[in-house]
């Protein structure tokens, strides 16, 4: 019976045909609602789009009642011309530009199949950009993944990272930044998330929405193949008895330059002003933008899926829908507009095809061979999926994890031993040198990167008279997460925040992706509540406002589930790019000072980390009116000019960020630190910073932090080609007798043999 | 009147928009050619940007040496018209027969995105000729199959005949025979390089100005024709 479709007219005539919904991921009462929905039962079609549109991934089901809160608990922002909802936010930057940017996880597709999941990763989020009527910019990266030196990760890592530079550098984005950690929790379940950043001018915002009774819906790009199917196979062999096509790959591939001719194409067509509503296709395909085109504009929609063009002309109905072949868009045109819509496509070796066009019928119908095999309320599919409120517990160990205080762990005492605890930290995988992978990418095309990894944010100039520019910066941390999830999407947010402000930019906006495991376990779902309402707490205290993002669920693999992993991104301005202020030191006799306040605080750090496989107690105090206070003199400084150079604080602490500002250009520095040695080097108190001062503005710099109340203390000098750090060491509460004067002194070569060895020596 | 340097666009070609700014900064007029186009508008130099042209299919170049702009460019840079290809550019001059030898994939078989030190051996072509003999200067190398190799005899003669262009200094970064930067034909007029020039025009964005000089040449080399 291969051919025959399962109509709607066969639908409601065999009510009680048995369909493979479980297969497809939906629950019993899921299915039974389509039902109540159609007052039928759907047709093999529909519920291929029921079971993508009302899956976790496209619906949130689970984190929509959580997700409330980032436009609830929202600081009221003048910047945002589109918000959460939309293919990505938008925000307006000044002088008639607005920028858009997200970050979206491909954890699981990256782990199956490393190259292809993180190459259609960059591809996916660069075409939610393009969806918005913005040129995509810049990309960047967040990677996790387990222990450096397990066999699984030299499997995924070098393949996730060559699959990331395949398609960016061939797409033409320059890849500015991002992050790479490893803890083993990741093991198996490694985290990538991508993102990209666009511009356009205000006018150009493009909504994802079908509007205008005969307006025509074009495809465009790839042709459809049977790729990401998997679902709609077990829909095909329950339905046709199984066939030829059966046999498909289940990871999308995908074709970069076929994205870039889509990126100058579309550019094209907005510029020419023949859009009218636009969507892109990723997950769920054709049956995700044609539910969300029409649901978006209120309208109905007419689709001949004949016309599709097929790589594989065995698909059936199900599978055109599921299909998530790469590097596919859809436009809706007015009619008097295809003829040059058509040209442009061709003039850019766009395949483009009319299938369909918007009706005021207020439903969704499609047909196959000429007859009908999709009749639905977009919206149904689109807005109303279930949600659930899914239960929540604290788990029974946080009390346990929270007491087990990093305070009794042995701590290195006099200078020797200090010097080797900066040395291992430095060379350990986490925080040493990411040039083996940075140097992948392509950070230099388009001419307009001012700063990129490992720079504390990436800077892209926008407007090359004015000097307009973007700073972004994206940061997690899962040790944090674990220990208090609320606190560590916090400290994830003031971590980026900080991050953009360090280069001079005032902080605007924020997205996030949210990596956790499973939703049906109430322990992860207590720490995703607990996360997002520290998130949304966090923004509106910042006074920076959620844009969108992203939620990435079953990161586990059985019984454990990864730390929560919040990744937030942070978007910022710089009126003028040529005050941005890099890591890098600089001038002999620079005053070194350090910014913000320091206190005991080893709870998940980086330190309990390398030097003890530590991980318990209480992440750093979260004191967002001294981030903000902190962000401020940053960004005051660098446009005053004070500033040569300025570092954020963060995982290693001041002993860290010293040792990095000394190996950019290879210059030392002389610091005395007051108070214990290993706490001033090692603690990682938030809302701090390390700034070399331009020689002569000590005084301003100084009257700068006392009038905003941060405080500033002079360390020592930019001198020399070696790290000196003299102090006192010991203190009463770790039981040492005496205290005394401590010292020591790592020449830069050799923090730099340290930093630079580990990574080639894992992955070449 | 401006003097006006070409710059082509292939289809997945990137770095178009970064070589223009470079020809604008150094003070001619870019104007755009198109792959489709099959004429060269009087042009006095061109340049092959870098990119990914036809997604390095097949292999680097080798589509796009077929494209109809090439058609007027093969026989005018016989005939003496400057041409610079970086990058992919240089890779489609080689498959073009411009050029002598070819590009291959890196010695480390990874992309590489890095500041190098290059030498200039040869200040004679009229896109070097701002140059001194021998200067080292910095320039951003991107790519994954930028490792030079010709024959043996091929080698020989580039070398006696003072046609390698520039070298890597300061170590090899890829694996490029000799390490050979960048090499020009017998006349001179045609040079292909891998490290890109025009990333390096402004402090802010790139390693420093060094590559102002490869446009500031032709300029100079237009305006004494």
């Amino acid at each position: 019976m291969s051919g025959a479709a399962d109509t709607v007219t066969r639908a409601a005539a065999t009510p009680g045909q048995p369909q493979p919904y479980a297969e497809l991921g939906l629950t019993t009462a899921e299915y039974e609602r389509i039902g109540e929905l159609l007052g039928r039962r759907p047709t093999d079609a529909e519920l291929a789009i029921y079971s993508v549109m009302w899956s976790e991934h496209c619906s949130y089901k689970s984190s929509k009642v959580h997700l409330r809160r980032f436009a609830e608990s929202a600081p009221p922002s003048a910047a945002l011309l589109a918000g959460i909802g939309q293919n990505a936010g938008v925000v307006d930057i000044g002088q008639g530009y607005a920028v858009t940017f997200k970050v979206e996880s491909h954890n699981h597709p990256s782990y199956v199949e490393p190259f292809q999941g993180a190459a259609t990763g960059v591809g996916g989020i660069v075409r939610d950009i393009l969806a918005m009527g913005a040129r995509p910019i810049a990309v960047m990266d967040s990677l996790r993944f387990g222990p450096a030196d397990a066999p699984d990760t030299r499997r995924v890592l070098p393949g996730v990272v060559s699959g990331i530079s395949f398609y960016g550098n061939c797409l033409g984005l320059p890849n500015i930044g991002g992050e790479l950690a490893f803890d083993p929790c990741y093991r198996g379940n490694p985290l990538v998330n991508a993102l990209c950043v666009g511009v356009m001018r205000h006018q150009d915002l493009k909504l994802a929405a079908a509007r205008g009774t005969g307006n025509k819906v074009i495809l465009f790009g790839s042709r459809t193949g049977p790729d990401g199917i998997g679902g709609a196979s077990v829909l095909a062999s329950a339905t046709f008895g199984g066939s030829d096509s059966a046999k498909r790959p289940s990871v999308q591939v995908g074709d970069p330059f076929m994205e870039k001719l889509l990126i100058e194409c579309c550019l094209e067509l907005y510029a020419a002003d023949l859009v009218t509503g636009i969507q892109d296709l990723g997950a769920a395909g054709v049956a995700c933008a044609t539910t969300e085109l029409a649901a978006g504009g209120g309208t109905g929609m007419d689709v001949d899926l004949d016309v599709v063009p097929l790589r594989d002309p065995a698909l059936g109905p199900a599978e055109i829908l599921m299909s998530e072949s790469q590097e596919r868009m859809m436009a809706v045109v007015e009619p008097g507009n295809v003829g040059a819509f058509l040209e442009i496509c061709a003039r850019w070796g766009v395949l483009a095809t009319v299938i369909g066009e918007v009706t005021g019928s207020g439903r969704l119908r499609m047909t196959w061979r000429g007859e009908q095999v999709v009749d639905i309320p977009p919206a149904s599919a689109a807005d109303e999926g279930p949600v659930y409120q899914r239960p929540i517990q604290r788990p029974a160990g946080q009390d346990a994890l929270q007491a087990d205080d990093p305070a009794a762990l042995p701590r290195p005492a006099g200078g020797p031993e200090l010097r080797g605890t900066l040395l291992s930290l430095l060379a350990s995988p986490g925080l040493a040198d990411k040039s083996w992978v940075t140097e992948q990418y392509d950070r230099h095309v388009r001419g307009n990167t001012v700063l990129a990894t490992p720079e504390d944010a990436g800077v892209i100039r926008i407007d090359e008279q004015t000097g307009l520019g973007v700073a972004l910066a994206t940061d997690g941390n899962g040790r944090f997460g674990l220990l208090d999830p609320y606190a560590g999407a916090q400290l994830a947010l003031a971590e980026a925040y900080r991050n953009v402000a360090a280069t001079g930019a005032v902080p605007l906006a924020v997205t996030n992706c949210l990596n956790f495991g499973s939703p049906e376990d109430p322990g992860v779902m207590w720490q995703f509540s607990e996360a997002v309402r520290g998130l949304a707490d966090g923004c509106a205290a910042l006074g920076v406002p959620v844009t969108g993002g992203n939620v990435s669920f079953y990161n586990q693999t059985d019984e454990a589930p990864i730390h929560p992993t919040p990744v937030v991104g942070v978007l910022g301005v710089h009126a003028d790019v040529t005050t941005r202020v890099p890591i890098g030191l600089r001038t002999e006799g620079a005053p070194i000072v350090l910014l913000g306040r320091t206190a005991a605080e080893f709870g998940g750090s980086a330190w309990a980390q390398v030097t003890h496989g530590h991980c318990g107690g209480r992440p750093p105090e979260v004191d967002l009116a001294a981030e903000r206070a902190l962000a401020v003199v940053l960004t005051q400084a660098a446009a005053e000019g004070l500033l040569e150079a300025a570092h954020d604080l963060s995982e290693g602490g001041l002993a860290v960020a010293l040792a990095e500002c000394c190996l950019d250009q290879g210059i030392g520095c002389q610091v005395t630190l007051p108070g214990d040695l290993f706490t001033q080097l090692f603690s990682e108190s938030a809302a701090r910073a390390v700034v070399a001062v331009r020689p002569g503005s000590e005084r301003a710099l100084a009257a700068l932090a006392a009038r905003h109340g941060v405080p500033a203390s002079e360390l020592g000098v930019v001198a020399g080609d070696s790290l000196v750090v003299t102090g006192r060491t010991g203190q009463a509460s770790t039981g040492q007798a005496s205290t005394g004067q401590a010292s020591f002194d790592i020449p830069v070569v050799e923090l730099a043999a340290a930093h630079r060895g580990t990574l080639p020596s894992l992955f070449e | 009147m401006t003097a006006r340097v070409g710059v082509v666009t292939f289809p997945g070609s990137l770095d178009d928009a970064d070589a223009a700014r470079a020809v604008a900064r150094a003070g001619a007029e870019p104007i755009p050619l198109w792959h489709g186009d099959r004429d060269l508008r009087g042009l006095a130099a061109v340049i092959l940007p870098g990119g990914f042209s036809y997604g390095d299919y097949l292999r680097c170049g080798a589509i796009a040496r077929f494209a109809p702009v090439m058609g007027e460019l093969i026989p005018a840079a016989r005939a003496g018209l400057p041409v610079l290809g970086i990058c992919n550019g240089f890779q489609i001059l080689c498959e073009a027969h411009l050029l002598p030898g070819a590009l291959t994939r890196n010695a480390g078989l990874r992309f590489i995105d890095r500041v190098v030190r290059v030498r200039i051996e040869d200040t004679g072509t009229p896109w070097t000729a701002d140059y001194d003999q021998d200067q080292e200067i910095s320039l951003v190398l991107k790519s994954g199959e930028g490792a030079y190799v010709a024959d043996p005899a091929t080698l020989a003669r580039l070398t006696s005949s003072g046609q390698v262009v520039a070298r890597y200094a300061g170590g090899n970064p890829n694996g490029s025979v000799g390490d050979i930067a960048g090499v020009r034909n017998d006349a001179g007029n045609v040079v292909g390089l891998m490290p890109h020039p025009e990333h390096a025009i402004d402090a802010l964005t790139g390693p420093g100005t060094d590559g102002l000089g490869f446009f500031t040449s032709v300029l100079r080399a237009m305006a004494d024709q």
